[in-house]
């Protein structure tokens, strides 16, 4: 995810304190990663000096001076770009999974037992997922709801290499 | 979970259509008040392992134990009877009779069972309530859409209150939103009544809503280690 761009996003709706922006953020989308106040601030000098932010204000206080940003008009277009770009497809080609699987075969080891292994990881996963979406507000079942659907595309993956194991086992061993 | 205090177990069932064996050595058990997903790939034995199970078919050899009942031993009336009294079932689609209204088809089993209309119609109208469909109780099967079928369906295998669910693909005809819905409140139900629910599917998404899950492959069931 762009940090960056969901900053300045956020600032689109009035300026804010670095303070305000990281708790915006992690509220609506810092479930399981929430920001670092670093992050924050290294990103507003970065997009400080590209001129898609400015300093609306400075307070001054007992601390260090807490800056208010407001977005630019570059910032907006800038949002504005971002968000009208389709994210590139990820197919996740050579992924650690398949090295695994290969690995195993080479190797001689059970890659059956390695795909069971992981698929009862997956499984769990998308249990506590499953949990908590069914627990929570439409934000979380939106952002349970997409990582089910890549973690049901690997068990996919996971069966479908299951079943071709033999092959794949003739085909690496040469 | 170790079949110990299993409320339906399975050992060693083979099962052969001709030449081809569907079931090869399969073992199962499943605890009171647990949702367990068997999944594997199309044709590597779920539904004939779910079969065994509810007393549908009879294995070749092996045994099917439900309590103090030895399945397998049983004549087909007695294992009908049961089925009728301690078994639910809800199936991928077409198991509505579609000349009865929602509240009469959830009251069905009821009314088999020898219980008297106005007390089916009843206990039917609270689980059409439960399911949150009560609102299609008096239209017929082929008036509704298919989501609200499912959940009929579903109200229907669980107003005999039952002790095991077996419940094949449930969600195999709706999309997304309404799969979850009826395993929502499938899985809720079956836990709030203490029913214990075998659930084939290949979807993963809806095995998610299981306590855990068995994978059969070649008729071999495995439990997955560390899944419980």
């Amino acid at each position: 995810m762009s940090i960056g761009h969901t900053l300045l996003g956020l600032l689109e709706s009035g300026p804010r304190h670095g303070y305000d922006l990281k708790r915006a953020f992690d509220e609506h989308f810092g479930q399981d990663r929430p920001l670092h106040y670093g992050q924050v601030y290294s990103t507003m000098s970065r997009l400080l000096k590209n001129g898609l932010v400015e300093v609306d204000g400075v307070e001054a206080g007992a601390g260090p001076e807490r800056k208010r940003y407001a977005i630019t008009d570059a910032g907006v277009t800038d949002v504005a770009q971002w968000l009208a770009r389709p994210e590139k497809p990820e197919p996740y080609l050579q992924s650690t999974l398949y090295t695994k699987v290969v690995l195993a075969l080479m190797t001689g080891r059970d890659a059956a037992e390695l795909l069971d292994g992981q698929r009862t990881e997956h499984l769990r996963l998308m249990r506590g997922l499953t949990e908590r979406k069914r627990s929570g507000d439409l934000a979380d079942q939106l952002i349970c709801d997409h990582a089910l659907f890549h973690l049901e595309a690997d068990l996919r993956w996971l069966e479908l290499t299951a079943a071709r194991l033999d092959k794949l086992a003739a085909a690496v061993r040469g | 979970m170790t079949p110990a205090g299993s409320l339906l177990e399975a050992r060693a069932l083979r099962k052969a259509y001709g030449p081809t064996p569907a079931l090869d050595g399969a073992d199962f058990s499943i605890h009171p008040g647990e949702v367990v997903a068997v999944m594997g790939p199309s044709g590597s034995g779920k539904s004939t392992l779910l079969h065994c199970l509810a007393g549908i078919i009879r294995p070749d050899s092996g045994t099917v134990r439900y309590g103090p009942h030895t399945l397998t031993d049983l004549s087909d009336t007695h294992r009908s009877a049961l089925r009728r009294t301690d078994f639910g079932f809800v199936f991928q689609f077409g198991q509505l009779v579609p000349e009865l209204t929602c509240l009469e088809n959830v009251a069905l089993p009821l009314r088999l069972n020898g219980t008297r209309r106005k007390a089916a119609e009843h206990r039917a109208r609270d689980w059409l309530e439960r399911l949150e469909v009560d609102d299609v109780a008096a239209k017929r099967p082929g008036e509704i859409s298919g989501g609200q079928g499912q959940r009929v369906a579903v109200a229907r295998a669980l107003a005999p209150q039952p002790r095991v669910v077996f419940a094949d693909e449930p969600t195999g005809a709706l999309d997304s939103l309404n799969g979850e819905r009826v395993m929502g409140l499938l899985s809720d139900a079956a836990r709030a009544t203490g029913a214990a629910v075998v659930l084939v599917t290949h979807e993963p998404r809806v095995a998610a809503y299981a306590d855990r899950e068995v994978v059969v492959r070649d008729g071999v069931a495995r439990e997955m280690a560390g899944a419980a």
